[in-house]
């Protein structure tokens, strides 16, 4: 069934409406565990509507398993999602900035407020981000130090690559998991592919990771998809950062996703006007390169990848 | 004077960054003046000219007292400006949230670095800086109520008002809060406009800066001799007026008026029969202290505020 989540009429006829897909077995529910995946936040990250789309699918067809509630969110930015906004469309501003919202508020703060109320009290929520437009990752899960404990053993069921838990910024303290992790309703946030573009192999990756979960949450009685093992970073030290030292065209020389040695050339940021190569980009570690960027031009300072060091994942 | 680059970004197929600054005075670091960060903010930009080319007269005339340097960075970031757009041309991201910047991070981290190191080593910081809403203000200064600043030196500026506000996360990265961290007492100073420019708010401002410097002894300057006495007030005092309904909004005031209990504020009307769908009353004897400019506005959205 669809709801409502939370709507708003816009200035010339037209309601902005926020809405939600509950898949849930026939008969009563009272005390089943709910599972909510949300996406779209950042109206130009894409990824988490194919995986939006496949998991009910997939749940459709093998319905009779279904042993909870399944709550899917495809679409927190509509407008954004519709105008290949990052942000919020009129106001610019970032969407993830504004959790836990204000009912009294003004109307992206509305709304926030809204999306809240009806997330919280799942038994987990995995909020399914794309990156941005610039930068290709693999599929991983970031997690902020302060819920490393909660949320690493569910991290583990996920079927990511790569578990990536970070320091705590008091920056980050008005995004919709920190807002819902810190108020007990735990929140898993996925990293994976590109804005602006599907990688289905990526999107089968997470929906068999969601089916896992469910199963560990008592949601599916069916088979659970054999996970894989993720490489997991606690030290900021693990990760080694490639910023462009100029401007230029970026021009990758090695895939996504490849163990490099130090040294190791990654590719070129070249000047078309005048034929130069201004920087010839080298691994300056062994380790494997788990961000690179896909968005070719760069200003000084622009992140072209980022690599895992060996030792993290070597152990 | 002196003019001089604090800091340069090369660019591939534009013209360098470069972000200017003004020097006056020679001696101890003791007031940093900083305008636009956003390439919307006009205003801001222009308030600085002024204080630049009154300065100049300043230091031609000999009145800035010896062993004070003023710093004028009438704008951050050329670019966007250029382009009409709010924030870095590549990314979106505000440099106003990345302070105190990193020299070997992002584009917009490393502008944030290279301006930083420049500026949080004086005494006294003072912002130009625009409200995350389209609107006008009554002028005020704006302080975090738990940093570095005090009241006493925010009504130096003799500015009708003084706004103080508790820190938010996001504060955290900007200028202000980070200035105040290297103890730095800084301020920010809101004019009315942020779009468009608005010559008599931006006067007030230079004059208020030469007030505020007097009052420090660091330029000689001579005002009426009648000090005007600031209103201190927290932001969470401010009334908000809100709309109920989306719509074309249509003011019945302006900024700084007075307004009885009842007094009508707005009309929100109906933007394909216009039919008013609902009139704002203000809910108490106020002023109007900030009013939405946008033709149209959502629901839900604080189009007014009081004091």
């Amino acid at each position: 069934m669809i709801k409502t989540v939370a709507s708003v009429s816009l200035p010339v006829d037209e309601v902005l409406t926020i809405k939600k897909r509950r898949i849930q077995p026939e008969g009563k529910t009272k005390g089943m565990k709910r599972i909510s995946i949300v996406t779209g936040i950042h109206g130009d990250e894409l990824e988490g509507q194919y995986v939006c789309y496949e998991l009910g699918k997939r749940i459709e067809a093998e319905f009779d398993k279904l042993t909870g509630i399944v709550d899917i969110y495809p679409a927190m930015n509509p407008l954004g999602i519709d105008s290949i906004t990052r942000g919020i469309p009129a106001f610019d501003l970032d969407m993830n900035r504004l959790f836990p919202g204000n009912k009294e508020g003004n109307m992206t703060e509305y709304l926030a407020s809204g999306i809240m109320k009806d997330v919280s009290g799942s038994d987990l929520v995995v909020d399914i981000h794309a990156s941005n437009i610039y930068l290709t990752e693999i599929p991983q899960i970031r997690i902020n130090e302060l819920h490393e404990k909660e949320l690493v053993p569910f991290a583990k069921k996920s079927n990511v690559d790569f578990v990536w838990v970070h320091g705590a910024s008091t920056v980050l303290e008005s995004t919709f998991a920190y807002s819902l992790n810190s108020t007990g309703t735990p929140c898993l946030v996925v990293e994976m592919g590109v804005g602006m573009r599907i990688t289905k192999s990526y999107g089968d990756q997470m929906v068999d990771g969601i089916f896992s979960l469910m199963k560990e949450l008592g949601i599916w009685s069916g088979k659970a998809p054999k996970v894989r093992k993720p490489i997991i970073s606690k030290d900021y030290m693990d990760v080694s950062y490639l910023n462009a030292t100029t401007g230029g065209l970026f021009i990758p020389q090695v895939n996504h996703w490849v163990e490099l040695n130090e040294g190791d050339v990654i590719g070129e940021i070249v000047n078309p006007l005048t034929g130069e190569v201004l920087e010839t980009v080298t691994s300056p570690v062994d380790g494997i390169l788990f961000t690179i960027r896909d968005y070719p031009i760069v200003d000084e300072g622009s992140l072209v990848g980022r690599l895992l060091r060996k030792e993290v994942y070597s152990k | 004077m002196k003019k001089r680059i604090v800091y340069e970004l090369k660019g591939l197929y534009r013209d360098s960054l470069r972000v200017t600054g003004y020097e006056f005075g020679k001696g101890k670091k003791s007031v940093c003046i900083v305008g636009t960060m956003r390439g919307n903010e006009v205003q801001q930009l222009y308030c600085c000219s002024q204080l630049v080319k009154k300065f100049k007269q300043l230091e031609e005339e000999g009145r800035i007292t010896p062993g004070h340097k003023i710093l004028i960075i009438p704008s951050c970031n050329p670019y966007s400006i250029n382009i009409q757009k709010r924030f870095w041309p590549i990314d979106n991201t505000d440099i106003n949230r990345m302070f105190p910047g990193y020299d070997l991070g992002e584009t917009t981290q490393r502008i944030a670095d290279g301006v930083f190191r420049e500026i949080k080593d004086y005494k006294y910081g003072i912002q130009f800086t625009s409200f995350y809403m389209p609107g006008e203000f009554i002028p005020h200064i704006r302080m975090m109520d738990e940093g570095y600043s005090t009241v006493e030196e925010a009504m130096k500026f003799e500015m009708p008002y003084v706004v103080t506000r508790k820190v938010r996360p996001y504060d955290t990265a900007t200028l202000n809060y980070n200035w105040q961290v290297w103890e730095t007492q800084a301020f920010s100073f809101y004019t009315t406009t942020t779009t468009t420019i608005d010559r008599r708010s931006a006067g007030q401002s230079v004059l208020s800066i030469l007030k505020f410097l007097a009052a420090n002894d660091i330029v000689k300057y001579q005002s009426s001799g009648r000090v005007q006495k600031s209103v201190v007030f927290n932001d969470t005092e401010l009334v908000s007026v809100r709309t109920a309904k989306s719509g074309i909004f249509e003011p019945l005031v302006k900024v700084g008026d007075d307004v009885g209990e009842g007094t009508p504020l707005a009309n929100i009307v109906n933007p394909y029969d216009g039919e008013i769908m609902e009139t704002l009353y203000a809910p108490l004897e106020s002023k109007v202290f900030f009013m939405h400019t946008d033709p149209l506005t959502y629901a839900n959205t604080a189009v007014f505020k009081l004091i």
